[in-house]
């Protein structure tokens, strides 16, 4: 199908977002790289009266290293964040992920911004947002403010974000190299939303600081599997013990696919993830 | 709403000034308005690839960009590749000879899919090359002519490469 009509506005500024949106307010919807809603307005699940492009606004496109942070532009293709020497270094995990994102095609134009807007809960920009406790700034009319990631998924296809709000970057922590990582998914095919995604940080000294275990693709939001993280947090390492987080990191699955037809199979299929995305991020501590 | 948009194009190195109402998307605005019915639509949704092409140097799908977005881009369609049949890209010979096509419905989006992919990554693994395609669906041939195909064409660019005949 044809998507229904709308009005088009292409400004070059946050602020002339801001004051489009304050202006056309819960009618008006926008438009990033275009990959969920334009499938949906072209399926009329969506109408918009006004699109809002957001492809002429220079200034949330970029990737920056500031302090201890990795700052990345809501418009920032996914190609982009995927071959990033600065979020290779600075965030392997995110980088991981985003290489993971749909198609090439996909990622030539989908963005950073609005992957976590559309906030499907199987992708793999909100289950990583979520385990690194990224922050999510956004600007609206009264200034700027910034939601810690686990705060910003309200549900399915659903954020904190008012109608009035645009997410302008997302803040990682960029720890560098130090900590092993490992984004794993399971997918019927190259390029699918994931079934379940597993992203697992696992600090290198042995310690618990930025040890963190997420997971997508389960429940109407990513989460992170604090029983599995419970389990590490001492600083011991061995395979019983990874066994039995991944064990835990299955248990939790189940209790949060409640309602999943295939809840007992997802469960499993978190444990092995989670199996194999800790012997990897093992592997990169280097130990 | 019903407001036309006046939209200049650079397709396939011709300049093409078109008007469209915002909601025309810019597969359509290829078929219908420049004629260039080389494009497919096949699912409208962005997951079949029919409709890619390549935007400023990288393979997009058109069924989800609005033509009115596409102002001043450098537009190239499956019509860029050929002036005729015995003038063929090196991927599109490559799939005639490894009989990368049955219908042919796909085989527009998988050529620039695969143009694209090999000059990012001109000697490929096999799993790199069935990445590349992931999101382009055929339904006649179950891919293996069409993994074929891109290898082929692959060897075939290196050989020019390296002033052979492959």
């Amino acid at each position: 199908m044809k998507p229904p009509p709308f009005e088009y506005f292409s400004p070059t500024s946050v602020d002339e977002c801001v004051s489009l949106l304050a202006e056309h307010g819960e009618d008006a919807k926008l438009l990033a790289g275009g990959q969920s809603l334009v499938p949906l307005m072209n399926l009329r699940l969506a109408a918009p009266e006004v699109l809002i492009d957001l492809n002429g606004v220079a200034e949330l496109a970029r990737i920056d290293r500031s302090g201890g942070q990795l700052v990345i532009g809501a418009m920032t293709r996914h190609r982009e964040v995927a071959s990033s020497e600065l979020v290779r270094e600075a965030c392997p995990l995110l980088a991981e992920a985003a290489a993971l994102i749909g198609y090439p095609a996909i990622r030539n134009r989908g963005t950073m911004g609005g992957s976590l807007s559309h906030a499907d809960p199987a992708a793999e920009l909100p289950c990583v947002t979520t385990t690194l406790d990224a922050e999510i700034v956004v600007a609206g009319p009264g200034g700027r403010r910034s939601i810690p990631a686990p705060d910003f998924f309200a549900g399915h296809f659903t954020t904190v974000l008012e109608p009035s709000e645009l997410l302008i970057e997302v803040r990682f922590p960029a720890h560098g190299a130090g900590p092993g990582w490992s984004f794993h998914e399971f997918s019927r095919k190259s390029g699918d939303f994931a079934l379940v995604a597993v992203a697992v940080q696992l600090p290198g000294d042995g310690g618990s600081t930025g040890l963190a275990i997420g997971v997508g693709g389960v429940g109407d939001r990513p989460w992170r599997a604090d029983a599995a993280e419970g389990l590490l947090a001492d600083g011991r390492r061995n395979d019983e013990l990874f066994q039995q987080a991944a064990e835990a990191v299955g248990a939790q699955a189940r209790e949060h696919g409640e309602g999943h037809s295939d809840n007992d199979y997802r469960g499993h299929v978190a444990a092995t993830l989670a199996r194999r995305a800790f012997a990897t991020a093992l592997e990169r501590t280097g130990r | 709403m019903n407001q036309h948009h006046e939209v200049t194009l650079n397709v396939n190195g011709r300049e093409h000034t078109v008007s469209v109402p915002p909601r025309k998307l810019l597969v359509d605005c290829l078929r219908e308005d420049l004629r260039l019915t080389g494009t497919h639509v096949g699912c409208e949704q962005g997951v079949c690839g029919a409709c890619t092409i390549i935007m400023n140097g990288q393979n997009v799908r058109s069924c989800l960009m609005f033509a009115v977005q596409a102002d001043g881009a450098n537009i190239e369609t499956i019509e860029s590749l050929a002036s005729g049949p015995d003038d063929l890209h090196v991927v599109q010979q490559a799939f005639v000879d490894c009989h990368g096509l049955q219908c042919g419905f796909c085989t527009p989006g998988m050529v620039l899919a695969a143009k694209s992919f090999l000059e990012q990554n001109p000697s490929p693994t096999d799993d790199e090359i069935r990445e590349a395609i992931a999101g382009n669906i055929c339904r006649c041939t179950g891919y293996t002519f069409i993994v074929d195909a891109i290898r082929t064409a692959a060897e075939r660019m290196a050989g020019e490469e390296a002033g052979q005949h492959v």
